[in-house]
């Protein structure tokens, strides 16, 4: 009964999932946008930072961390407006769907999402501070991939929750930025540490820092997920 | 002989926005198969009293019971919503709609009962047009569609003639009798009483807050009940006791 219950769960997830990959291959607009947006975000840094003194890893892994969370930020409140148009996210609300599928059914589309955008961001980085991005491909990828999920944790709560704000816009990164702080530190203190090769210890702190943090924020989503998106349907 | 216990019945709701309360004491009851219209006035508290009773709000004093029991998520399953929105992914066609909440309800052959609702509605031409190219009259037929798609127990339907051509409207009184006849409860907000006078068996007036009006509706001559019920009840806003209040 249990496992049934597990699998059944574990199935309205993936068609939550689906329906947000049909929506986006068709609009093809999140993936797009937010690439652009994190294209542009990478030459603004670049144009900033590459004034004839080559920069170092500490601005390059800044960089790349602070561009994952403007680039997300932006993405995910694109993808809840999108819930927003025909209501659907009412729909959903009123369906028997277990909240926590519906919070992380939306976690894992967005996380596809961003992972695709911090793909992108990263290979900007690589190519425009030469940083050795590439060199702990493996290592770095996983940073990358905690990070994306404590930020996409934080920001579609809060991204959810704002739906009936008038100011939503507004309010998000405000709410949002000084929460993923440290996702930010620890990310870039993390990818520094492994591009400068110092002290593995430190890479592995702050890694396993992210992956409490993911823990800690998951669970908090789906625990505050009812009475935080009950005031959005 | 045991009574069934009513399909949904509120009791003492109160629910206040700010300082301005929106419900103040309601008391309903919706029994299976009946058709109860509940009209009012812009801003007397019909569109609240339907978020409250489809579990998107609780309500802050009162209490709602389904069937004798409390609202939990297996009961959402047994409700089906129209709203002023379409509650459809303009993205996805007519029948990826229908497929995609026929799966979160868990209903056993998504396929088979898609199709059987697009025929219903009238709407096997455009099945595979993405949602967003649907006119509003065709919109709002798939959004009974999808609200049908689980054959729900209780239907909510707020202003559900909206947008609708006469065709269409047609169409939805077949439909919502139909529904009738199988045996769902209906509580239909709408302000063009023409349309539901067919269907309703009961008419509910909401002004302020308060149920103003509790009343059967003859066999005969439903719309002219239904009219003058409404009118009496603008005009004489004296709210009714609750059932058993001294």
């Amino acid at each position: 009964m249990r496992a049934s219950l597990q699998v059944s769960f574990l199935r309205q997830m993936a068609r939550l999932v689906w329906k947000d990959v049909v929506v986006e291959l068709r609009r093809k607009e999140l993936v797009y946008a937010s690439a652009f947006f994190a294209a542009v975000v990478l030459l603004v840094f670049s144009f900033a930072f590459l004034g004839g003194v080559r920069p170092t890893v500490d601005v390059a892994a800044g960089v790349l961390w602070v561009t994952l969370a403007l680039t997300g930020t932006l993405g995910i409140g694109r993808a809840f407006e999108r819930e927003r148009e025909g209501d659907t996210f009412r729909a959903l609300l009123l369906s028997p769907l277990p909240r926590s599928a519906i919070y992380l059914g939306k976690l894992v589309s967005l996380c596809l999402l961003m992972a695709i955008v911090v793909l992108v961001a990263a290979c900007g980085v690589a190519l425009l501070f030469g940083a050795p991005l590439f060199d702990h491909a493996g290592q770095i990828a996983l940073l990358l991939g905690l990070g994306v999920i404590g930020f996409s944790s934080i920001a579609s709560l809060f991204a959810a929750s704002l739906g009936r704000s008038r100011s939503r816009d507004l309010l998000l990164p405000l709410i949002v930025y000084p929460l993923v702080v440290p996702v930010l530190i620890a990310g870039a203190r993390a990818t520094a540490g492994l591009m400068v090769g110092e002290d593995p210890a430190l890479p592995a702190f702050w890694t396993r820092f992210l992956l409490v943090f993911d823990l800690i924020f998951v669970s908090l989503g789906i625990w505050t997920f009812e009475p935080l998106a009950a005031s959005e349907g | 002989m045991t009574v069934a216990a009513p399909v949904v019945a509120a009791r003492g709701l109160y629910q206040a926005y700010g300082r301005q309360p929106a419900l103040r004491g309601v008391d309903l009851e919706v029994a299976s198969g009946e058709a109860v219209a509940l009209l009012g006035p812009n801003g007397a508290g019909k569109s609240t009293l339907l978020r409250v009773l489809s579990t998107l709000e609780r309500p802050q004093r009162g209490e709602v019971r389904y069937g004798g029991d409390e609202a939990d998520e297996a009961l959402r399953g047994t409700i089906g919503v129209v709203a002023h929105e379409s509650l459809c992914y303009g993205d996805l066609s007519g029948r990826e709609n229908l497929h995609f909440f026929a799966g979160i309800y868990g209903v056993p052959d998504a396929s088979t009962r898609a199709q059987q609702l697009l025929e219903q509605v009238a709407l096997t031409a455009a099945a595979d047009r993405p949602a967003r190219t649907y006119s509003r009259g065709m919109l709002q037929r798939l959004a009974v569609a999808r609200a049908l798609i689980h054959a729900p127990r209780l239907l909510l339907l707020d202003e559900p003639v909206t947008g609708l051509d006469r065709q269409g409207a047609l169409l939805l009184t077949a439909l919502l009798l139909a529904e009738k006849a199988r045996g769902a409860s209906l509580l239909i907000v709408s302000h063009e009483l023409g349309p539901i006078a067919s269907i309703v068996d009961r008419v509910v007036v909401l002004q302020r807050g308060r149920v103003v009006r509790n009343e059967t509706l003859p066999k005969l001559g439903p719309l002219a009940a239904l009219e003058r019920v409404y009118d009496e009840a603008l005009s004489d806003p004296a709210p009714v006791k609750a059932p058993g209040a001294a």
